[in-house]
């Protein structure tokens, strides 16, 4: 199976540049565990696919050295930071792609590109050699043209790794096996959090489409309730550039990247390599990352984050007590138009706010296509699991999906 | 809280970034934004509430003390961007 691969995992004597300048000649020594498990089980590795730097992005427009456009419409950003991963599936250059999602990463590009994409439980899936962003909320996951496809990518990418101290101990089912055994009697929960004002009228109508799919495929809906949503994306700026500020410190210019000594000693080696390499997306979450852990303010941001960070998992404890998956927007809106958010941060922050709360919880979710906007732009559907249930997922996604057929669609390029 | 230039100034000194007066002046805008969006967070109870840093229940923290492989010095020199006799080559940090 020909696979490319998102440039975020190291791949041996292949050049993985992060898309980040500090990395632009890097060639790892060794390649990272996903890379390795899909070598093994035969598939060919066609290449590297672009990226929002360091995975710090929404469009992947943060790439240090290209823009990658929308197959579906190229004055559309594609999503990212896995963008790169999720346009060259929906354009056919590859048959699918492995990309990371830290904070909605995999399923929001998948649901502007109009393929499927999957981030599985944290844990379930090894990051060794998957460069850090933030460690206890990266994943990678496939990304693919149907649900099928994931499930199988999935087999292969699972399992314990004793090179990854927070690789999950437990053993992979096959999640293909029971892709057909139908939704009838599953619980499907429905939360208010997430049907909000700010939610594109056409991506409710698809999400409302797709639950009646689903009801009259002999699923259950039940209303959920998960009350810390508002939160979450406060949490996750916070936890994921407190964590990002910490990963980052390895890049000095010492070891292995870029370095630019200007004679200025150490210390004046270290800001200059820093200031070369990084872009202002990375410099400004660095920023916020050393702000919120430095002395006096601690309390305030980062451990009051965390605190509320586990109130938002306990939200989805309860709520999965009712149901068995819970279904929402992948994203509020179909994909924006490039240039339209980069000069304001915080907006494309809040673009993610229907795929944070999963990372934050550590469950698995999956996005896939549920219908396209009156422009011709792909809407996805989100799939919320319990941990380690992504076999839930994906047959619930498959029956939504054969039913549907969006799957079939492709953009003309 | 209010951020100032010079709180940016020290945070940068923090991390290791070297700042133009620009980059100063846009971050200090910016950061202001990002952290009064998250001041609602001050408004939650938190109260008994234990913070979450990983959502595994178990870590294999300890594992059995056996030599595996290793990376050879060769490779794992490969990338560096100076090097001499087999180490890593930095500027002169003791005089």
């Amino acid at each position: 199976m020909p696979i490319a691969i998102k440039d975020i995992f190291c791949t041996r004597g292949v050049k993985t540049t992060c898309s980040s300048r500090m990395l632009a000649n890097f060639v790892p020594p060794y390649d990272s565990t996903v890379v390795k498990r899909l070598k093994d089980a035969g598939a060919v590795i066609l290449g590297k696919l672009n990226m929002d730097e360091f995975a710090m992005g929404s469009s992947t427009e943060n790439s240090a050295f290209f823009k990658t456009l929308n197959p579906w419409d190229t004055s559309c950003v594609p999503g990212g930071s896995s963008g790169g991963s999720a346009a060259a599936v929906a354009a056919g250059l590859c048959a699918a792609s492995i990309g990371t999602d830290t904070g909605g990463s995999i399923r929001q590009p998948a649901s502007f590109c109009g393929v499927v994409g999957l981030k599985p439980t944290y844990g379930r899936v090894s990051r060794y050699g998957m460069i850090a962003f933030a460690s206890s909320l990266d994943q990678g996951g496939p990304i693919t043209k149907d649900v099928t496809d994931a499930a199988m990518l999935l087999n292969v990418m699972a399992g314990s790794d004793p090179l990854d101290s927070t690789s999950v101990d437990a053993p992979v089912p096959d999640y293909a096996r029971g892709l057909k055994d139908g939704v009838k009697g599953l619980k499907i929960g429905i939360p208010k959090e997430y049907f909000i004002e700010g939610l594109d009228r056409e991506v409710e109508g698809a999400v409302n489409g797709a639950i009646d799919a689903l009801k009259a495929s002999g699923a259950e809906t039940v209303g959920v309730s998960l009350p810390h949503t508002e939160y979450a994306v406060g949490v996750y700026y916070l936890v994921a550039t407190a964590e990002a500020s910490s990963n980052l410190a390895r890049y000095d210019g010492v070891k292995y990247g870029l370095r630019v000594d200007n004679a200025a000693g150490l210390l004046g080696m270290y800001r200059a390599t820093r200031d070369r390499g990084f872009g202002a997306e990375v410099k400004r979450r660095i920023m916020l990352g050393t702000y919120s852990l430095s002395a006096g303010y601690y309390d305030a941001y980062y451990k009051k984050a965390s605190e509320v960070r586990t109130l938002v998992k306990r939200d989805f404890d309860e709520a999965f007590k009712k149901c068995d998956v819970i279904l929402t927007p992948t994203s509020p809106t179909a994909a924006f138009r490039l240039g339209e958010k980069v000069a304001d941060p915080l907006t494309m922050y809040l673009s993610d706010i229907f795929t944070i709360s999963c990372n934050l919880a550590g469950i698995p979710g999956m996005s896939l296509p549920c219908g396209f906007t009156s422009k011709g732009l792909p809407i996805g559907l989100q799939l919320l699991g319990r941990p380690m249930d992504e076999a839930t997922l994906l047959r619930a996604a498959y029956t939504y999906e054969q039913g549907a057929g969006w799957h079939k669609k492709r953009p003309a390029l | 809280m209010p951020i100032t230039k010079k709180d940016v100034e020290h945070v940068a000194e923090l991390a290791r970034l070297a700042l133009t007066e620009e980059e100063k002046e846009l971050y200090t805008g910016q950061l202001q934004r990002i952290l009064d969006y998250v001041e609602t967070l001050s408004g939650v109870n938190t109260r008994g509430v234990p913070p979450t840093t990983y959502t595994v229940p178990e870590r294999k923290a300890v594992r059995a003390d056996t030599v595996i492989g290793s990376i050879p010095q060769e490779d794992a020199l490969s990338n560096a961007p100076e090097k001499a006799k087999g180490c890593f080559r930095v500027p002169r940090i003791i005089e």
